[in-house]
């Protein structure tokens, strides 16, 4: 009897293991990653970058028109006040180009607006600061989210220089239109940080993003890695800046000036 | 020994039955909180963290004060504090717990909190904070835990635990560095962009939290028969006394280098603070009161006649204490956020459910400090260390009447 149970327990305690294990050991069999196909169509690039030229895009209505298509693809829910979620959005010089003042700025540049939005940053401090890997870089440059693993604590927030990231404060399906949805990209649950994404998503089935597309040619898109880009050749032929490039961070958007 | 805390007085159980009822009446805003999200707060966008990580921040303070008594005991063998190292050690126990909570209640989505573990990050500070606190949580009850014990069946304290002892004692440093480190690694928030901020934070933790630690002390001594020795008060005292010159030291060094490079970054959260920036001037008061309030603690503290008055500590205690808390537990989180990355200001103040989530916290804290402070005096009284004598000094005085005197007043204990 004794030895019965004892060799029951052992056979128990060994299944119970084996079952511990086995999907740990089935996903090493493959290759460690989910088995995702990937579109032939996608276009790929060791560094996207943008580069936006202000002298064509420059009035708070042009950017708020790309931002309404930025924020409808993406299902950005629309809330007024200090807990907003945007991605993308206008402001002037003296925001946009803190420690870059000039008292007596060229009037055209001090009065054009300038389209923010996550800089997609070479060392990006919101993914060095984040405990979970919630927030990392892609190995084409582009910074991304996972809305699944996010813990909700704002570290991302308070160590991005640009602003560039918007908390879920509540729930945001409350200020969606739900019938309107994209249903190409996920909702947000409440709790999660979430910001521009350089439209991964759109990138991968071969489309250019969303912003890009709707702004007839101001804004530049393409590989910085590339000497033949398209924002290679541009940032060849014409002046540009970056926001705060004391922060060290190498953003990924330019802006022509 | 949690026997101990089981039997107690009438008023015992009352206070734990009333702050029973405040962590009641809390976590009825904290539900609110789970069931609506953190909209309920005064947080926003621009001020992403709010009152919950500032106490959080000063209560890491707390927690790392204890070692002002521990580290004299054991790296000096200075033996008048032996008797209040387990308060010490009790006190970070009860600190390590409500700054855990102050972080739980902040984060967006509480349930992922394993995350941090699960999918661990070294480059990521929030990964050695959570190393950090719970290390230093787990050492205090080790230690807390097995001194008291064996002091109580009148034993030496283990030879094995020593590492330990050792341990926690730097361990208390690293808590209030990596805490720290959390704000002064960010390149975009000029108020914490600072090499002196782990000092500064050390400062204001060993002024501020021993300062906490004796006012507990002192209100344990009204509702027990324990009563700290003199010596080890006058010393801990001197100790406040110096880190909070130390501090005020510190936060002058940065107003010099702000203000002589005139590094508009660096000057911009102080102007904010002190003199209102684009109109806001919302903290003005507050930061003003708090420069007043520390000037007056230090010339309280730094004279010896009204350093050594008993009857005037706790009020300069109580000083220090707010002093300390305007400027880490409010000014510190606000100025970092303000001006904004945008060179705007967003105003931030908590509002009354986020103050009632940390008032479930704190009194959390206090029914753990009560649990714990309860069970330490019961074996202490048990032992007869460190009692309240007639004269009102504590046994471990050397005092003048130590043999049965009845004198009622004034004694002159050798070292007060």
């Amino acid at each position: 009897m004794k030895n019965n149970r004892r060799s029951f327990i052992k056979l128990a305690g060994i299944a119970a293991a084996g079952l511990a294990i086995a999907p740990k050991a089935m996903a090493a069999a493959m290759g460690g990653s989910a088995p995702i196909k990937e579109d032939p169509k996608g276009i790929t690039a060791k560094q996207w970058a943008m580069v936006i030229d202000t002298t064509r895009l420059n009035t708070a209505q042009g950017i708020e028109k790309l931002a309404k298509v930025c924020h409808s693809v993406h299902n950005v829910p629309f809330i007024e006040g200090k807990q907003e979620v945007k991605w993308l959005w206008p402001d002037i010089y003296e925001h946009s180009f803190t420690e870059q003042e000039n008292p007596y700025l060229a009037d055209a540049v001090k009065k054009r607006q300038y389209a923010l939005l996550c800089n997609h940053c070479q060392n990006p401090p919101c993914v060095r600061v984040c405990p979970t890997k919630a927030t990392y870089k892609r190995p084409d440059g582009i910074v991304d989210m996972d809305y699944h693993r996010c813990i909700g604590c704002r570290y991302c927030m308070a160590g991005c220089p640009y602003g560039s990231r918007s908390f879920n404060w509540g729930e945001p399906r409350d200020h969606l239109d739900l019938a309107a949805l994209n249903k190409e990209y996920p909702t947000r649950m409440r709790g999660v940080v979430e910001k521009c994404n350089f439209c991964v998503e759109r990138l991968a089935v071969g489309k250019l993003p969303a912003c890009v597309e709707a702004s007839n040619g101001a804004i530049h898109f393409g590989d910085l890695n590339d000497p033949n880009s398209e924002v290679r050749a541009v940032l060849r032929e014409r002046f540009t800046i970056r926001r705060k490039p004391s922060a060290g961070t190498e953003p990924s958007v330019y802006y022509i000036i | 020994m949690l026997e101990i805390a089981l039997k107690g007085s009438k008023r015992y159980y009352g206070w734990i039955a009333f702050l029973l009822v405040l962590i009641a009446i809390g976590s009825m805003a904290w539900l609110d909180q789970i069931v609506n999200g953190l909209k309920i707060t005064g947080m926003g966008r621009d001020v992403s963290w709010g009152f919950y990580i500032s106490q959080f921040t000063y209560l890491v303070g707390l927690a790392a004060s204890g070692v002002m008594i521990v580290l004299p005991n054991y790296f000096h063998n200075y033996k008048p504090n032996k008797h209040m190292v387990i308060f010490g050690e009790f006190m970070a126990i009860a600190a390590c717990i409500m700054c855990l909570l102050f972080i739980v209640v902040d984060i967006g989505q509480p349930t992922r909190m394993l995350n941090v573990i699960l999918h661990a990050t070294p480059n990521s500070i929030l990964f050695w904070d959570m190393i950090v606190l719970n290390g230093y949580l787990g050492l205090n009850l080790l230690v807390g835990w097995v001194c008291l014990q064996a002091d109580r069946a009148r034993l030496p304290h283990p030879k094995w635990l020593k590492p330990f002892i050792y341990t926690s004692i730097i361990w208390a440093f690293s808590i209030h560095t990596v805490t720290a480190f959390l704000y002064q690694g960010l390149p975009g928030r000029h108020y914490w962009l600072t090499a002196i901020l782990a000092a500064r934070f050390l400062a204001s933790a060993f002024c501020s939290g021993p300062a906490i630690l004796l006012l507990v002390m002192m209100a344990t001594e009204k509702f027990t028969t324990f009563k700290m020795p003199r010596k080890a008060v006058t010393t801990l005292v001197k100790i406040i006394m110096y880190a909070m010159c130390v501090n005020m030291f510190f936060f002058g060094l940065e107003v010099f280098t702000a203000f002589y490079s005139n590094m508009p970054g660096h000057m911009h959260p102080l102007v904010y603070l002190f003199a209102g920036y684009h109109g806001h001037t919302e903290l003005v008061g507050l930061m003003w009161t708090f420069i007043a309030l520390a000037a007056v603690s230090i010339t309280l503290l730094v004279t010896p006649k009204l350093r050594n008055n008993l009857k005037l500590l706790p009020w300069t205690l109580g000083i220090l204490v707010i002093a300390t808390w305007i400027d880490k537990g409010l000014g510190l989180l606000i100025g970092g956020f303000n001006p904004t990355p945008f060179h705007t200001i967003t105003p931030y103040w908590p509002t009354a459910k986020e103050l009632l989530v940390s008032m479930m916290v704190y009194a959390i804290g206090a029914l753990v400090v009560t649990i714990l402070f309860k069970i330490a005096t019961g074996v202490k009284e048990e032992l007869g260390q460190s009692q309240a004598m007639a004269c009102g000094c504590s046994t471990e005085d050397e005092c003048d009447c130590t043999h049965g005197c009845v004198c009622t007043e004034e004694c002159t204990c050798k070292e007060a």
